[in-house]
């Protein structure tokens, strides 16, 4: 069995996932799991490694996608003491047909775009735009500010895949720097997160609605 | 007599099924569990039992049972066996199986609704919503095994395996088959085979007014839906037909006995879903459903 194909059905299938669960705690896992078949995908994507740019990428997405988002959203999760299902403004079969239409469409738009032969191995592109997708539409479709981190976090890992192939060329070192920038990101929106629940006693974003002068 | 001889072991090893997934939840609670054979002794005890009827049903009460038994049995001589094809295989006769397996539901719900009991009609309601959710992913399914399929019935779809270059994707269509497996036959987490309280109940509760050979008549018949799909599963596996007809059958009836031993697992370690769940879990396998026909097609 090809190994890019497999890891990219798999990511798809995580894309539709994030959509399908009900829990919190789930999110995080799911965020775990994608983290660590991104790890894999450098490796698998660009083959031959003779500079060691793939593992290095590879080592850093694991150690930051795979182990230190997951990480920080279960502390932020636990510390925040909110109630673990998540409330979706979008119901979840719904979303999860979102999801294949999503899939679809991305599918269809690969066929449209000119892309140089041979950039992208077969069902990258789908897999990342509909991770994006599935981000955007944890950000817009959920109540909990949670799940708009994460949400956030799925978007970028779609991003990210789409740069995969383009590592090759030596722009490692921009991807690791981008790496960073994201944990930052996620370091600060799980302050925030403490921040909005300390003020409104919940994490649910439509509270914000009765924001006063 | 290699086609006929799948449909014979069916009808004749169907009862053992139900047999080996209430041996290993006996098994995995502690108990020694009731003989592997102890459907054919109840089919045996309800068919020398007289038939009690209610005044208030009519001759839809009694037709319920013959057609969901002869239904299941029809949509059993179209599934290929390990060793050929269908003997009476055409095209487009998936259909035709998954209509006869849904024909069957129907004259059970209308049954149900016949014997004029509240807790009966209430079955059938779930029973008709859960059916109604699991159909649509049956032909997803089907749609996605005959996507690639060299002929378009159930014998050109199913007992190659997982075919072309093991596609990820083909993956998906067994754990499809399985949750079907386990909606259509009632069992957990769908439904629970086991339960007494009628207000929980689904399909048990659709067969409280039956008796008799009318009783013998539904347990035989869900024997044989549970070996249809559970076929089903194997076919869809493992390439049975490539191997020589001994060791291809030994394989089908292993995994057969695999597969009811993962009933027996699932049904020992879930709790059952709340009803209002279960679309979303039929929701969960329409889409990997989806997926897999889309990834075949775009292949």
């Amino acid at each position: 069995m090809d190994m890019t194909q497999t890891l990219m059905v798999a990511l798809v299938c995580v894309n539709l996932a994030y959509l399908a669960v009900t829990r919190l705690r789930s999110l995080t896992r799911i965020t775990a799991v994608q983290g660590i078949l991104l790890a894999a995908a450098p490796l698998a994507v660009l083959g031959q490694d003779p500079h060691g740019h793939a593992t290095t990428l590879a080592l850093g997405v694991l150690a930051i996608k795979g182990i230190g988002f997951p990480w920080l959203l279960a502390r932020t999760l636990s510390r925040l003491e909110v109630n673990p299902v998540v409330e979706p403004y979008l119901g979840f079969n719904v979303s999860l047909l979102a999801g294949v239409a999503g899939l679809l469409f991305s599918l269809w738009l690969e066929t449209r775009l000119p892309f140089p032969p041979g950039l992208f191995p077969p069902l990258l592109f789908p897999a990342a735009l509909t991770s994006i997708f599935s981000g955007l539409a944890l950000v817009v479709a959920r109540r909990k500010a949670l799940t708009q981190v994460i949400g956030y976090l799925a978007a970028e890992n779609g991003i990210f895949l789409l740069g995969v192939p383009l590592s090759a060329q030596g722009s490692v070192w921009l991807e690791l720097s981008v790496l960073l920038d994201v944990f930052v990101a996620v370091f600060v929106m799980g302050i925030a997160l403490h921040h909005i629940n300390k003020t409104f006693e919940s994490i649910d974003v439509g509270r914000f609605c009765s924001l006063r002068d | 007599m290699d086609a006929l001889a799948h449909l014979l072991a069916a009808l004749l090893l169907a009862p053992l099924l139900p047999g080996i997934i209430n041996r290993v939840k006996a098994r995995l609670s502690g108990r020694v569990g009731r003989p592997l054979f102890q459907t054919y002794f109840d089919l045996a005890r309800l068919v020398q039992k007289g038939v009690v009827e209610s005044e208030t049903s009519s001759w839809m009460l009694p037709l319920g049972p013959v057609v969901s038994l002869a239904t299941a049995a029809i949509a059993l001589t179209l599934l290929p066996g390990p060793a050929g094809p269908s003997p009476a295989a055409f095209t487009g006769d998936f259909i035709l199986a998954a209509y006869c397996l849904g024909l069957g539901r129907l004259a059970l719900i209308l049954a149900a609704l016949d014997s004029g009991s509240s807790f009966e009609g209430m079955g059938a309601s779930r029973e008709a919503a859960f059916s109604a959710l699991a159909e649509p992913v049956l032909f997803l399914c089907l749609l996605a095994l005959a996507a690639d399929a060299p002929d378009i019935s159930l014998s050109g779809m199913l007992g190659r395996g997982l075919t072309g270059s093991l596609a990820p994707e083909r993956l998906f269509v067994p754990v499809i088959l399985f949750i079907l497996l386990l909606t259509e036959n009632c069992r957990i987490p769908v439904d629970d085979p086991n339960t007494h309280l009628e207000l929980t109940m689904i399909h048990e509760v659709m067969v409280l007014d039956h008796s008799g050979p009318d009783m013998a008549a539904i347990v035989y018949g869900s024997s044989l839906k549970l070996w249809f799909f559970a076929a089903a599963t194997v076919l869809s596996v493992l390439p049975v037909r490539a191997m020589p007809p001994v060791a291809g059958w030994a394989v089908f009836l292993a995994g057969l006995a695999v597969v009811a031993i993962a009933v027996g697992l699932v049904e020992s370690s879930m709790a059952r879903l709340r009803l209002i769940r279960v679309p979303r879990l039929l929701g969960a396998a329409g889409t990997l459903a989806a997926l897999s026909l889309v990834l075949t097609v775009w292949r």
